[in-house]
Parts: C-alpha cells; sequence; structure tokens
C-alpha cells in the first residue's frame, strides 16, 4: 500500500483532470465572507437535447461526489449512485441528462478546505469559511446558467442532497419543473447534530489533525476521520438489517480471541468502512460539511417558516422516505409533504418499505427505484407538453 | 363500479380543487382530470397503488385517512370524495368531519346495506351478506360501520349535516333520492352518493 502522503500526491495529480467550472461571480456567503473565481467541479451523463427539457440535477450527500455513476476516475470504484442512474435504470443516460456538482467545502474538486488560500500561498485549513446548504447551491446554480439550463426537467438527491433541494426549491422557486427529496430533513435534529458532533469530535481528537493544520504536512488524520466514518455508517444502517447482515458472527474464526482485534465481522466491516474512507475524504472537509448540515433549518429563513419557505411553487414534489430510517425518519420527511400541502403545493409522497436503514436510497431497492422512474417519466412526458403549449 | 365514478364526475364542475381519499390506483382522478380538468390529489394507503398513481403523473400521498388527514389546512379543496370506505374506518364521524372541515363540499358514497338483495340473505338464509358490492365475509370484512342509505340520510339530519344532494345507484341505473322516495330508494340501490356540506 502506497504511504498516505504518496496518495495524496498521487490524488492531487489526478484531482488536475476534474471537469471545472471556474466561478467569477462573487458569492457572499452567510457567514459574512465572500467568494470569488473559485473551482466547482462537476460531471454529466447523456446528452442534454435539442429543447433542453431532459436536464436533471442530483446534489450529492455528505461523503458523496460528482461522480454519480459509470467509474469514478479518481478512486477507480463505482459511482456511488449507479443503482439508480445509468443506461436503462431509473434515472436513465440514455434519455437524460444527468448533472452533478462537488458540494463547495468537499475534496473532488471544488474549492474547499484543502485549496490554495490565495492571501497565505498556503492550504485553508480552518481559514476557510464556514459555509452553509445556501451557499453550497447557490454556488451550483452558475453551473445552470454554464451549461444554458433555463429550467431543470427535476432535480433530486438524498440524505444531505435532499436538503441541498429543499434549499434549491425554495432559493430558486422557478429553476426546476420536478423536484424529488429522498430520506431527508427540513432541519437538523439534535440526534443528527449529536452524530455529527461526534464525527467532528473523533477527527479533532486525532493529534495528526492539529487545528485542521495536518494538509501543510501532506497527511491525514486518519484514525479520527475513520472513526468519524465508522459512527456515520451505524446511523445509516438500521437495527434490524444489521442484526439480519451481521448477527454476533465472527470475523474468519471459530471463537473469541480474547484480545481488542475485530473479532466480530460488524467491528471487521465498520474499520474496513473507516480506513478505506480515509484514502478518499478529507477530515477538514467533513468537518465543514457536517457543519453546514447542522447549521440547515430551512423554516428559520423565512418568517412564516417551512410553509412560507414553499410559497408559490410551481414544481411539482415527491418526497420519499424509508420506514427503518432513523436518521431522517418517515417523519422528518412527512412533515416537509404537510408544509408544501398546506402551502398548496404539487405534492407526492410514498414510504417505501424496507429494513436497509437511511442507506436504502443507496441500495438496489426495487419499489423505490420503480417510483423514481415512474416519476420522472410522467414528469417528462408533462413537461414535454407545456413547453410545446 | 364504473357508473359510481361517473356520477361523482357528473355532480363536479370543472376546474375545481378536489381531493380523493382513498383514490385506490387513480382512475377516479384520471378520469376528472382528462374529463374536466379537475386539479386532482388523491390520498391512499396500499403501496403498489401509490406506485400506480406516480406512473400516471397523479399526484399522491402515502398515508392513512384515519389518522393523517390533520395534514390537509382547512378548507383548501372545493370537493374531498370518499368512495367506498366510510364504513371501514374506526370512526366514521370523526373522518366525515374532517373532510367536511378540508372541503367546501364532500362526495361520500356508500354500499347499500338496505339493498333488498342485502336484506333478503339476511332474512331468508338467516346469513351475512355476500354480494358484488359486499364480496368478503363477516370474519374477513374490512367493513366495521355498515350502514344504509336511509341511515346515512338520518345521521346528516341528526348532525346538521346539510345534504346538497343524494343519487342512488343500482347497475345502470341513477336516480335522485328525496325524503319522500327514500324508503322505496333505500330499497333498490346498490349504493348511495351523497354530496354534503
Amino acid at each position: 500500500m502506497p504511504s498516505l502522503a504518496g496518495l495524496f500526491f498521487w490524488m492531487n495529480i489526478k484531482l488536475e483532470n476534474i471537469k471545472k467550472l471556474n466561478v467569477k461571480k462573487p458569492l457572499k456567503l452567510d457567514c459574512g465572507k465572500t467568494i470569488s473565481n473559485f473551482p466547482l467541479a462537476y460531471e454529466t451523463y447523456g446528452k442534454l437535447n435539442k429543447n433542453k427539457d431532459n436536464a436533471i440535477l442530483v446534489f450529492h450527500a455528505l461523503t458523496g461526489d460528482q461522480y454519480v455513476t459509470g467509474t469514478n476516475p479518481i478512486t477507480n470504484k463505482e459511482g456511488w449512485w449507479i443503482t439508480a442512474v445509468g443506461p436503462g435504470k431509473a434515472i436513465d443516460t440514455n434519455k437524460y441528462f444527468i448533472i452533478c456538482a462537488n458540494v463547495i467545502g468537499g475534496c473532488m474538486g471544488s474549492l474547499g478546505p484543502r485549496n490554495i488560500n490565495p492571501k497565505t500561498n498556503q492550504p485553508y485549513g480552518l481559514d476557510f469559511p464556514v459555509i452553509t446548504i445556501k451557499d453550497m447551491v447557490r454556488a451550483q446554480e452558475s453551473l445552470l446558467d454554464h451549461l444554458g439550463i433555463k429550467k431543470l426537467l427535476c432535480a433530486t438527491g438524498g440524505s444531505m442532497g435532499g436538503m441541498q433541494l429543499l434549499q434549491f426549491c425554495a432559493t430558486f422557486p422557478d429553476k426546476t419543473f420536478s423536484a424529488i427529496p429522498i430520506a431527508c430533513s427540513s432541519s437538523h435534529s439534535a440526534q443528527n447534530i449529536a452524530l455529527n458532533e461526534l464525527a467532528r469530535q473523533a477527527i479533532m481528537a486525532d493529534p495528526v489533525w492539529e487545528n485542521g493544520k495536518y494538509v501543510l504536512k501532506n497527511v491525514q488524520p486518519k484514525n479520527g476521520l475513520a472513526v468519524a466514518r465508522m459512527v456515520g455508517h451505524i446511523s445509516y444502517l438500521s437495527e434490524k438489517g444489521m442484526q439480519e447482515k451481521f448477527g454476533r458472527k465472527l470475523q474468519e474464526k471459530a471463537d473469541y480471541e480474547f484480545s481488542f482485534n475485530a473479532d466480530f465481522q460488524v467491528e471487521s466491516y465498520l474499520r474496513h468502512q473507516g480506513y478505506a474512507f480515509v484514502e478518499r475524504f478529507d477530515a477538514n472537509s467533513v468537518l465543514y460539511i457536517t457543519r453546514a448540515m447542522d447549521y440547515f433549518d430551512l423554516s428559520k429563513q423565512f418568517k412564516g417558516g417551512l410553509i412560507e419557505a414553499f410559497k408559490n411553487q410551481e414544481t411539482k414534489f415527491l418526497v420519499i422516505s424509508f420506514s427503518s430510517d432513523w436518521l431522517y425518519t418517515t417523519k422528518d420527511n412527512k412533515d416537509i409533504v404537510i408544509a408544501l400541502n398546506a402551502s398548496g403545493a404539487d405534492v407526492s409522497y410514498s414510504e417505501i418499505a424496507t429494513d436497509k436503514g437511511h442507506d436504502s436510497f443507496l441500495l438496489d431497492e426495487p419499489e423505490f427505484l420503480k417510483t423514481l422512474k415512474g416519476f420522472i417519466d410522467s414528469m417528462y412526458e408533462k413537461f414535454k407538453n407545456e413547453k410545446r403549449i | 363500479m364504473k357508473k359510481e365514478f361517473k356520477v361523482i364526475a357528473d355532480l363536479l364542475p370543472s376546474n375545481t380543487r378536489v381531493l380523493d381519499v382513498g383514490c385506490g390506483d387513480g382512475s377516479l382522478m384520471s378520469l376528472l382530470r382528462k374529463e374536466k380538468n379537475i386539479n386532482v390529489r388523491g390520498l391512499e394507503l396500499n403501496q403498489s397503488n401509490v406506485q400506480q398513481c406516480i406512473h400516471k403523473g397523479l399526484p399522491v400521498i402515502q398515508g392513512n385517512a384515519e389518522t393523517e388527514l390533520h395534514q390537509f389546512p382547512d378548507q383548501s379543496f372545493d370537493y374531498v370524495i370518499l368512495s367506498q370506505t366510510l364504513q371501514a374506518f374506526y370512526e366514521p364521524e370523526k373522518v366525515l368531519r374532517d373532510l367536511l372541515r378540508i372541503g367546501k363540499s364532500v362526495i361520500v358514497s356508500i354500499p347499500n346495506f338496505g339493498y333488498w338483495k342485502v336484506r333478503t340473505k339476511l332474512l331468508f338464509f338467516g346469513k351475512m351478506p355476500v354480494t358484488k358490492t359486499l364480496p368478503n365475509t363477516w370474519y374477513n370484512t374490512p367493513n366495521l360501520h355498515m350502514c344504509t342509505i336511509k341511515d346515512l340520510f338520518n345521521f346528516c339530519d341528526e348532525k346538521k349535516i346539510n345534504i346538497k344532494k343524494v343519487v342512488g345507484v343500482n347497475e345502470d341505473k341513477i336516480s335522485s333520492i328525496k325524503k319522500g322516495n327514500l324508503e322505496i330508494k333505500n330499497l333498490f340501490s346498490k349504493l348511495g352518493i351523497f354530496l354534503i356540506g
């Protein structure tokens, strides 16, 4: 295995080949600071048709990136939503033009804490401004102008992607014909914040982290970051799903070792997930992105609360939740539906029955994928007709 | 019953806002949207029905009418439709009150327990009636509160719920039901459709 420094060197070389838009227009962030002339990394799949009415924008989740499907050129692994996006899949790349951008604060080519701060000529680290979901969304809006898309056929995203989507619809009410927020929430609950704080504390407790200055030494606080990822992973599964998958099964051994090695399969799984993650993600990015999620409370931005946020919506919504998701529960998702209903928006809602927890939106869940496909295809027919009239 | 949907469609003015509670696979919603340009919404419990509605491009919310009507604001629809499900609720009166709160008017249809075939089954065979409109047996029926057209008529009177129109349906025949012909229509209608509120 290459050394971590070498790995980062390798990553930096490859990062040069990422598709990027240089956003010239200054963007005033919620924290008061302004960024301009910044890179926004993105990827597209499929072809934009002549009428430009087949574009679908995907917002990625906390640890996602712009490589939705196919092979991620940086990690050489499958795109994170390959179950749903691709030729002949629910979001069909033969039919639709799919766009996904890396969020600002991330580490896959968009402006983030690993970028060079022009003022110091050194990586930002903790000098990077604290960003919000709204900042992420406003940064991505410039991509639509760049691609020449006035109105999207659909925008979608799960988890933090769903939060970005709700923000996108509230901030730009006429930019998409339809929207599918999946397994998300309109504001982070105490439990959500607590879990994120656990992840952050794990990173900050790692001595290698050094107040975010590890980037200067080209190292990574991998122990802390791996623990942060393990916390996340537990919250993405359901109790029942975990029990069924691992139970008390031992990891390639007949009996207990009477040690602190990974005796149980579930331990081995978590360790693997944790240490695989440090090879593709930046610790400071986790701090910034989880912070953005914690600050998210859409109702706080509008005087009349969530109902006001969705007022005058022409967008047609489909909200989807998963029965065993305890991170962003059915109730969290239903609250969005209730607000959309109360504001008179066109909204559908489906709760998919599954044991797979929050992760369900990334998995091959036939009922979920069928619902997704049915909605997008029917919306495409409507959008085409509306444009013709 | 297709005739029922036809009667309901005829009761509704064009270009209105309608909520179909227990909308099934969306057949009635499709009809209303196509024939009358009605802005339809559905509420449905069954996942595969919800999926079918979504495939047809019909807005539908997956949920239970007994417990989840509170999410709809007061008077937010011109009409609310409840087709042949009132008798299946634990608390039909509470549901009916909620429907009247959400809709300016409400259309409720019921399988008529006063229909002569139902009456004779019980009278001559001494068994709980099983008919086309009431296909289940006593132990597996979802119907907890069976009533007759006359029962619902009297209920509305008692509870001071304004009855705008009542239509009786028997096979292909439909007829208007008033106080004067209630007894006879209660005997010969398979289905009662009430426009109230």
